[in-house]
């Protein structure tokens, strides 16, 4: 019965997506359209061979790891793919010549930009949030993941999310807000999505068998619940026409701007941080095999965390038509979330003790150390970039880029990496990875990625704040943009080249993670053996 | 699973909270003292800095901190303190006969100076920051003027600008595009006559038939010997300095479609005394008159 309920709805998302594929006012909602109907119709297809056919009993017993394995799959995919475009626009910043001529309007930088962010920030670092949350929620809590198939739908549902809002900057839908560039319908799409992952989450919370919740629950739940409330807040707009993409925002001037930054600050301090502590609180202590620091640091840092990060927004907006007080009270607030932010990584890096011999010989542990190290050091730029002073010297240069990338190829991408070298064999029934010495090669090649990367961005973000507010004596302006520019050339090219080394080094992972779910021969030989 | 009073773990010596999840448990580890001491001396130091600095909103406004500090403020009194600085040279500049101002040296120099200035914020997109200009903007370098290189001219250049539609005092020819006029042998001809007459090498058999074609359509306002003439705009074509080019198709170009380059007008955007400052910093570049 529910099959020919599900074939009902599917026809009619067909015979509607159609519909605004025909009336379409612009090429991107045209194309989303037939990419929405196309989707549906290959589900009615499946549904019906389906129907009244037997269904093969799946065994609900144990845990429910289909979707991970996918998801982690995904998450590598993701990787790849982001690091790539990141590669690409950071040598078309150094040599603009390849905005390819012929690629126009496409494939140009301010296309390219939010796909690279989107793709590295929602695609990876979103798939690797919702493929680890499920694994660790069913762990910690001794339970299958609540809804049958709806971690599935929440799988499909984020991924058809993530290929709307790609093809959609290429072909120019956007509305124009720093991560929260996708059209109204595709917000729309990610609040039904995002709901259901929801009610998965706090199902399979609900139905546990772990008397005490875990502290990694507590970070991905408000990480989950956050980003909805932020999602929705900043997206509030009045589409110009139900069969067009082109939006207005309800908000204007500052309070736009304020809501905006609102949105982006705390996207970094739940989806980025509170999320990603999530993982390290559950992989850190599984990989090193020691208990977690301290429960009551992990207590006092999460609420002080999640209460002071969400006020710090106004720090993007110093100097600006943001009135001085918001102004002085998002740098107060973000001076005051220095220390809550080092708990998470005192905590992480304290659970080594007892452990920390395993350095030596195991490049995963090592990974997560390295990530807990860029964890700390951006958390301590940031407060530092937020303070008024500092700021003025600071915003609107590549620091800021620096400052980005050292918190998101660094905590971000090596934890993640580390999660997907502790997932893939355990999720495939493999031993251990494929090879342990490509996993060395891969913290290597990613490490000194991320210092050509952020030591060129410090030095030509400091570089370009000092030239644009050098003055000579009567007050004139030394410097013009375009010497600026130039000056910071030689620092473009060591960038890309830090973002080539840190791509190449997740090839490897995608090929390493490739030989271990292929089930070749293990590779048994340990790394860098210690001496006797 | 089930949580065990007095755990101990085995490697620290510490208890553990009892808790087991999955194989991880918590040990009962107090605060690290100097992250709890940080933690306070940051909330301290928060509250003395919304104390001296605007930050608490209220129902009307917002606390004005007892520093009295604004950001607007302190940009004001900067840019305040600058024009206080300078205002004796300001008002001179504004007041001065451009031929006779370089005589006053001091003078000359703030003039030089701050002309260089607002030449990198509004002048360096087109014509360079080095102001060495670009294919369509011309070079200020050198000792080849469209409009005329004294400094008067200049100055008049920057504060109406070129073939622009807003200033009714704007600089303003309009070659016409030859291609509705002439053959297509003809603009060969003239094109091989340009080359021959700038010195490049060119067709001597084509460049014969397109000197005729230039002595009737070209010479009125590039001169029969092709030098130009400033009143017009009209560039000399025997030199080896080309605004759009100097090759055969880019040449070709120019004849057939003409070329229409606009600069807008400054003298309003500007002021007098800034205007003057960019005419006195692009006129000793090296080719003022």
């Amino acid at each position: 019965m529910s099959n020919y309920l599900k074939l009902v709805a599917l026809g009619l998302v067909v015979f509607i997506a159609a519909l605004a594929a025909n009336w379409g006012r612009d090429l991107a909602y045209q194309v989303h359209a037939i990419l929405i109907m196309l989707v549906a119709a290959g589900m009615f297809v499946w549904v019906l061979r389906q129907t009244d056919s037997p269904q093969p009993t799946i065994d609900t017993s144990g845990y429910m790891d289909g979707v991970i394995r996918a998801g982690v799959i995904a998450t590598g995919f993701w990787g790849v793919v982001g690091f790539l475009v990141g590669v690409v626009i950071a040598f078309q910043l150094a040599f603009p010549v390849l905005n390819l001529d012929w690629a126009q309007p496409y494939a140009n930088f301010g296309r390219l930009r939010p796909l690279h962010t989107s793709a590295v920030i929602f695609a990876f670092g979103g798939n690797a949030l919702i493929m680890s949350s499920f694994y660790i929620v069913q762990r910690t809590c001794g339970a299958r993941l609540w809804g049958g198939n709806l971690a599935w739908f929440v799988f499909w549902g984020y991924n058809l999310f993530i290929v709307l809002a790609a093809t959609g900057y290429l072909l120019g839908a956007t509305q124009s807000k720093e991560y929260a560039e996708p059209e109204w319908y595709v917000d729309i799409w990610l609040t039904v999505v995002w709901v259901a992952f929801l009610a998965v989450y706090l199902g399979t919370i609900f139905t546990r068998k772990e008397r005490h919740i875990y502290v990694a629950n507590w970070f991905l739940l408000s990480f989950i619940v956050t980003v909805a409330m932020l999602h929705i807040v900043n997206n509030i707009s009045i589409p110009v026409s139900i069969w067009g993409s082109k939006s207005v925002q309800v908000f204007a001037g500052v309070q736009d701007a304020m809501t905006q930054w609102w949105y982006g600050h705390n996207a970094v301090g739940f989806f980025l941080t509170a999320g990603f502590l999530g993982m390290m609180y559950y992989f850190v202590p599984k990989q090193a095999g020691r208990p977690v620091f301290s429960y009551k640091l992990s207590i006092i840092h999460f609420w002080a965390l999640i209460f002071l990060y969400i006020w710090a927004g106004p720090h993007h907006l110093h100097y600006t038509a943001l009135p001085d007080w918001a102004s002085t009270l998002g740098m107060v607030f973000s001076i005051i979330l220095w220390m809550p932010s080092w708990g998470g990584m005192i905590n992480g890096l304290m659970t080594l003790q007892g452990a920390w011999d395993k350095l030596r010989t195991d490049p995963i542990i090592r990974m997560m150390v390295i990530s807990l190290a860029f964890y700390g050091m951006s958390t301590f730029e940031g407060p530092m970039m937020s303070i008024r002073a500092v700021n003025s010297l600071s915003h609107y240069t590549d620091w800021t880029i620096g400052h980005v990338h050292s918190g998101a190829l660094g905590w971000n991408g090596m934890i993640t990496f580390g999660a997907l070298y502790f997932l893939t064999p355990k999720l495939w029934g493999r031993a251990q990875m494929y090879s342990m010495s490509a996993i060395n090669w891969h913290f290597w090649l990613a490490t000194i990625g991320i210092v050509l990367y952020a030591s060129s961005m410090w030095v030509t973000g400091i570089m370009e704040g000092l030239m644009w507010r050098e003055v000579d004596a009567q007050g004139f302006l030394v410097n013009s943009f375009a010497d600026t520019v130039s000056a910071k050339f030689p620092m473009y090219v060591v960038r890309g080249l830090g973002g080539v080394m840190y791509l190449a080094g997740a090839l490897i992972m995608a090929w390493n993670m490739w030989m271990t779910i292929r089930g070749g021969e293990t590779v048994t030989a340990p790394v860098g053996v210690p001496a006797e | 699973m089930a949580d065990k009073k007095n755990d101990i773990d085995e490697t620290s010596g510490i208890e553990t909270t009892g808790h087991n999840w999955d194989g991880i448990k918590e040990l009962n580890n107090p605060l690290p003292r100097w992250w709890l001491w940080c933690f306070y001396l940051t909330i301290i130091w928060g509250v003395g800095y919304t104390i001296a600095y605007p930050a608490w909103p209220m129902i009307t406004g917002a606390t004005s901190g007892v520093l009295g500090y604004s950001t607007r403020a302190e940009v004001a009194q900067d840019i305040a303190r600058f024009d206080e600085q300078n205002s004796a040279l300001e008002t001179a500049l504004a007041d001065a006969d451009l031929t006779t101002l370089a005589e006053n040296e001091e003078l000359h120099r703030y003039a030089v100076a701050g002309g260089a200035a607002v030449f990198r914020a509004q002048c360096s997109q087109c014509h360079g920051s080095g102001a060495a200009g670009a294919t369509g903007y011309p070079n200020l370098l050198d000792d080849d003027w469209l409009w005329g290189g004294d400094i008067e001219n200049i100055a008049y250049t920057i504060r109406h600008g070129v073939r622009n539609e807003t200033d009714f005092d704007a600089r303003w020819s309009e070659m016409p595009a030859f291609g509705d006029i002439l053959e297509r042998d003809e603009i060969d001809g003239v094109v091989q006559h340009v080359l021959a007459i700038s010195g490049q090498d060119h067709d001597a058999e084509l460049a014969a038939t397109g000197a005729e074609v230039f002595y009737d359509q070209c010479s009125a306002c590039h001169a029969e010997d092709g030098v130009g003439n400033r009143d017009l705009g009209a560039p000399n074509l025997t030199d080896a300095i080309w605004l759009y080019g100097s090759d055969v198709a880019a040449l070709t170009e120019t004849v057939r479609n003409a070329r229409f380059g606009i600069m807008p007008p400054w003298g309003e955007r500007l002021g007098e005394a800034d205007t003057k400052a960019v005419a006195a910093y692009v006129h000793q570049l090296g080719g003022g008159e």
